[in-house]
Formats: C-alpha cells, structure tokens, sequence
C-alpha cells in the first residue's frame, strides 16, 4: 500500500511530543473508537462464554435436571460425585489416557522434525505427507480407524495367525483405549511436529559445524545440543498437548463412544450425558471439580516454566 | 525444490537465504538416503489410512465382503459418490459448514484484530490491560464446563443453527487469536500512524487503510485456523444446532451412522467427500499453509 511514503513522511515530520510510546499517556484522552473496537467484543465475550460458566457453578448447588422444578441443595452433588464410581474411573481413564499421549505425541513429533529438519530428498513432498492429518476432520478419521480396528485388523491377524488380535480391540475392555492413543498421536503429531521444526530451524547451524569439528556423533549432538536449546520447545508442546488430550471427545466419539462398557469415557463425555441423563446439576458439579483440576494443573505448568525461565 | 525455512517473514528473509543457501550446497554433495528411506516408509502410516479410505469408497458391497478392503477395487465403483451425494443430502450439509466456516474466519479476522489493535496501543491504560487479562482467562476454561449452560442459554435466544456456532467459534478462539494479533501489532511502528492523523485520518480509517492491510501474514494464519477448526468442528454443532437439516458435514457423518453400518462403500464416500475440501486447500496452498500455522507456533 502506501506504507513507504507514510513511513518517509513520519521520518520527515517534526515530532510533536517526545514519548516513542504508542500509548495515550494521560487517562482522560483515549479515543472513544478504541472503547467501541473493545467493549461490544468484551459484552458478547462475558454473555457467551463468561455467563454460561457462572450459570453452571450456580445450578451445580441445586437438583436441577435439565427441566422442571429444582432447589437449593449446597453441596451434595459434590459430595456424591467424589462416592461415585463411575465418574472416579472417567477421571483415570482421562489422565492415565492423556499422560499417555503426551509421551506418545512428542516422541513421534519429534521423531518426524528431526527427519523432517536432516538432509533428506524430496523433503517437501514427505513433509506435505506428514502434515496431512492436521487438515482431516478428527471425527471422520477415527471413523475410518474404526473400520480398520474391527474389520481389517482381526482379518489380517486371522491370516497370519496372531490370534490375540483376531477379534476387534475396540471391543476389548483392555486395549480399546489404546486404539484411542493410536488415533489420537496420527492426528495431534503435526501440530507438534511444526512446533518442533520452529525449534530446530532456531539453531543455528554453526552449533552443529562446532559439534562436527569436535567429533560429536549425532546421537551425541542430539542429546547435547538438539534438546536442551529445543527444551522451551517441548514444554510448550507438552503444556498444549496434555491440555487438549484431557479435553479429548470426537476420537472417543468416533471410536468406541465410550465402551465397552464404560472403559473409554472421557469426564468430557460425562459431563455432556448431563445434557440427555436428567442429571444436569450433577454433571455442573463435575464440570466445576474439573475445571478446578485443569486450572490446577495450569498454575502448577506455569510455575514450573517460570522457574525454568522459558519464555513463551 | 528443497526449502528448510518455512518462516517467510521479512526481518529473516536475509538470514534464511544465507542458510538455504548454505544448506542445499552440503546437501548437493550428502543426502542421507537411509533416513530418506525410513522417512518414506513412516510416511505410509498417513497414507496408508488414506488410500484405504479411497479404495473403500470405490468398492461395491460385494467387492468390501469379508475382506482387509485394502484391495484396490476393480471394477471402481464410482456410482458410490453419487449415491452418497442423494443419502446424506451433500449439497446441503456442505452449504451449512461454509456458512458457518466463512463467516467464522471473516468474524476472527475483524473482531480479533479490532480487539488485538485497541490493546496493543493502549497497553498503559488500566481499561484495555484488564480486557486482555480478561479475554484470556478464557484460555483457562475448558469447554465441558460452559457448555451444558451455553446450549441452555443459545436455544432459549433462538441460537440452537448455524449462526450461533459463528458466534461460539469467533468468541472461542478470540483469546489465541488477540494473543497472536498483539505480539504483531506492538512491531509495527507508530509513526506510520501518527502521520496519517496528522493528515487527519480518524482512528477507523487508521485502522482499516494501515494498520489491517499490515497484518496480512498473522491474518493469514488466524484464518488457517479459523478455517481448520470450523470446518471440522464436531462438538458445538453437534450440541447446539436443533435441526438435523441444518447440521454440518462431520456431524452429518455421525447422523449417517446408522444407514452406514449396512453399506460401508456409501459411508467411505461420505466420509471423502467431506474431507475433500480442507484436503485439496491444503495441498494447493500447501506452503502458505505451514508457513501460516508454523508463524502461530513459534508466537
């Protein structure tokens, strides 16, 4: 645009006032357009996202079941949700699940930006590759893994004679939540993969001429160059991943819906039962318990980057 | 062909020359061809599930059988696609997530870097401070918690449709997407403004003439995203539009379930068809792609 002959102008004009600071200074003298570029977002950000969550913890006092009469009843939901079984299992499924796929996730993306980041051929076309899941509807895929867990696994196993595989694992109480891990790290690796080549592509390659000169083999040059000035690196990843797996829904959805039984509920996938179960209330008192956890969780990671000094 | 920067941002052009260039000289001389290899063959675990995908979709029920279905079907049952297109009502479901996935992305771009730009040059006054404390402590609650409440309080305005998913995914994302929008805001100089005021433009048209047209590449990404996460977003259509007619394309797959489970070729057409989109956006526009998510990565 006209960017160039604004800029040579401002460095032609006489500055008025000595402060190279973008702001408005003194209080009283704001613009009123800034307060009509803010408020109208702010009121509809409070009616949508702020209100509904105040609502829930208000309604998570009560015996509310989605319609009908309710009262008052302080704090039994909460009481009763720490004696029930069921939501006590979706927790540690959530968690054992989550802590899972971290791990999983970063060694994979890692994996794949140090492949990705070698002197490899046609490393656009592998990258491109690579990159495709994080474009694909997570529902749709796990929809397609369904049918290869059930259907062309077991027949495949029935061929080649690996009997513990030759009935579908979706339907294994034991294993069907490691379909889930599967499908989750095929679809959440790319995003971490791109953080990952950030990092790399943040070294510069002069570290490693220095680590060649002094004889360092690549094993060596990973563990002591690569990953301690990609580490801000992998604690963002790991911060995000773990965040977003403790969330997880449409894999599970697409997967197992839940089962067998109730082996692969999410506490995100109980809480929304709340919404057909007739126990609405109940289910609000478990949204704020697990808010309460991940806002936990948060303050605990942002601690630890803190004292880490990594910069976000 | 090989381009190991994918950050086209101005300030590193110089740099990142200097480095391809670098770069391609020692590999003119040593491509490791062993990682080659094992890249390619890691690279089968996405386009295995791909191919599989197509050659279902392929397939007449007598060709899927008992079958693997990794068979390449022969003859290819084209036919499925048209029948998919009637069963699912395709042309509707498509036009319902474009609604929503267009006017996501236009509504990100415009109140994200509205919101981004009062901040940033506002950062001393308590007010604009509080607001991004405020918008961000949005990041902190996860999306079970509000939303029994939030279908609740859409249906009850006449929300429950395509609309009020807009609203939902512009406000959810308004947090990361100011975040991204301030840290580029606060490098663009304020002379260029100041002049422009003194020629007496008013803060719109500041807004709107130089300091829009200078985000281009962080609007490029937060479209990406915006684009990305509307057109596959399961969850808030799925909760909150009432009329099934009215459901988006992931959704609908969901819907079809039922009618699937007896005929897989249909369900695998369904299920390309609604991928096709942010697949073949993505391969044409393959680098702007990345480069777009990777600027998002490292802010």
């Amino acid at each position: 645009m006209t960017t160039t002959s604004l800029a040579a102008e401002a460095a032609l004009s006489p500055r008025t006032d000595s402060g190279g600071t973008p702001t408005v200074r003194s209080k009283g003298r704001i613009d009123p357009t800034y307060y009509w570029m803010v408020v109208p977002v702010l009121a509809l950000f409070a009616f949508f996202i702020t209100l509904p969550a105040l609502v829930g913890v208000f309604f998570s006092l009560t015996n509310y079941a989605g319609y009908g009469d309710w009262k008052f009843i302080g704090l039994s939901n909460y009481v009763n949700i720490f004696k029930d079984p069921a939501v006590l299992q979706s927790y540690i499924f959530t968690f054992v699940f989550a802590l899972t796929t971290t791990v999983v996730v970063n060694v994979v993306a890692l994996a794949i930006a140090l492949g990705l980041n070698a002197k490899i051929k046609w490393r656009t076309g592998i990258r491109t590759v690579f990159f495709i899941p994080m474009v694909l509807s997570a529902l749709i895929v796990s929809f397609v893994f369904n049918y290869l867990f059930s259907n062309t696994l077991p027949v495949l196993a029935e061929r080649f004679g690996v009997t513990p595989l030759a009935t579908s694992i979706l339907a294994n109480e034991n294993l069907a939540w490691l379909a889930i891990v599967l499908v989750t790290v095929w679809q959440a690796a790319p995003g971490a993969t791109i953080i990952y080549l950030a990092g790399l592509q943040s070294v510069p390659a002069e570290v490693y001429e220095a680590a060649d000169l002094d004889g360092a083999g690549s094993f060596r040059q990973f563990l002591s160059l690569t990953l301690p000035l990609i580490l801000g690196y992998l604690v963002i990843n790991v911060i995000l991943g773990f965040k977003g797996f403790l969330g997880t829904y449409e894999i599970i959805v697409g997967l197992t819906g839940g089962g067998p039984g109730m082996a692969t509920q999410s506490v995100a996938m109980r809480i929304f039962s709340g919404f057909t179960g007739g126990d609405y209330s109940y289910q609000m008192a478990n949204a704020v318990i697990y808010f309460l956890i991940t806002l936990l969780i948060s303050v605990i990671q942002l601690r630890l980057i803190q004292r880490r000094g990594v910069s976000l | 062909m090989t381009s190991p920067t994918l950050t086209r941002t101005a300030p590193a052009a110089t740099k990142a020359t200097a480095r391809r260039n670098r770069r391609s000289s020692r590999e003119g001389f040593k491509v490791n061809w062993w990682l080659t290899a094992l890249m390619l063959v890691a690279s089968l675990t996405v386009l295995l599930p791909l191919y599989f995908t197509v050659a279902m979709a392929l397939k007449s029920p007598d060709q899927i059988g008992t079958g693997t279905g990794l068979a390449w079907p022969s003859p290819m049952n084209w036919e499925n696609f048209a029948a998919a297109y009637v069963a699912t009502n395709f042309p509707r479901a498509f036009m319902s997530t474009a609604f929503v996935t267009v006017l996501s992305v236009l509504g990100s771009l415009a109140c994200s870097s509205l919101v981004a730009y009062a901040i940033a040059r506002n950062w001393n006054h308590r007010f604009f401070r509080g607001s991004f404390v405020y918008l961000l402590s949005a990041m902190f609650i996860p999306f079970p918690v509000i939303i029994l409440p939030l279908i609740k309080q859409t249906a009850l305005l006449g929300l429950d449709n395509p609309a009020g998913v807009v609203f939902l995914h512009v406000l959810g994302g308004i947090s990361f997407n100011a975040l991204l929008y301030i840290a580029f805001v606060r490098s663009i100089p304020v002379e260029l403004e100041e002049s422009a005021r003194m020629d007496g433009a008013t803060t719109w048209q500041v807004f709107r003439k130089i300091i829009f047209p200078l985000l281009a590449p962080m609007n490029a990404t937060v479209g990406i995203f915006a684009f990305l996460g509307s057109w596959n977003d399961f969850l808030l259509p799925q909760m909150m539009i009432a009329d099934p007619a009215l459901q988006t394309l992931p959704v609908v797959q969901m819907l079809f379930q039922g009618e699937f489970n007896t005929n897989y070729s249909l369900a695998f057409a369904s299920y390309l068809m609604a991928m096709a989109p942010t697949l073949v956006v993505y391969i044409l526009a393959q680098r702007w792609v990345l480069s777009g998510v990777m600027r998002g990565a490292v802010k």
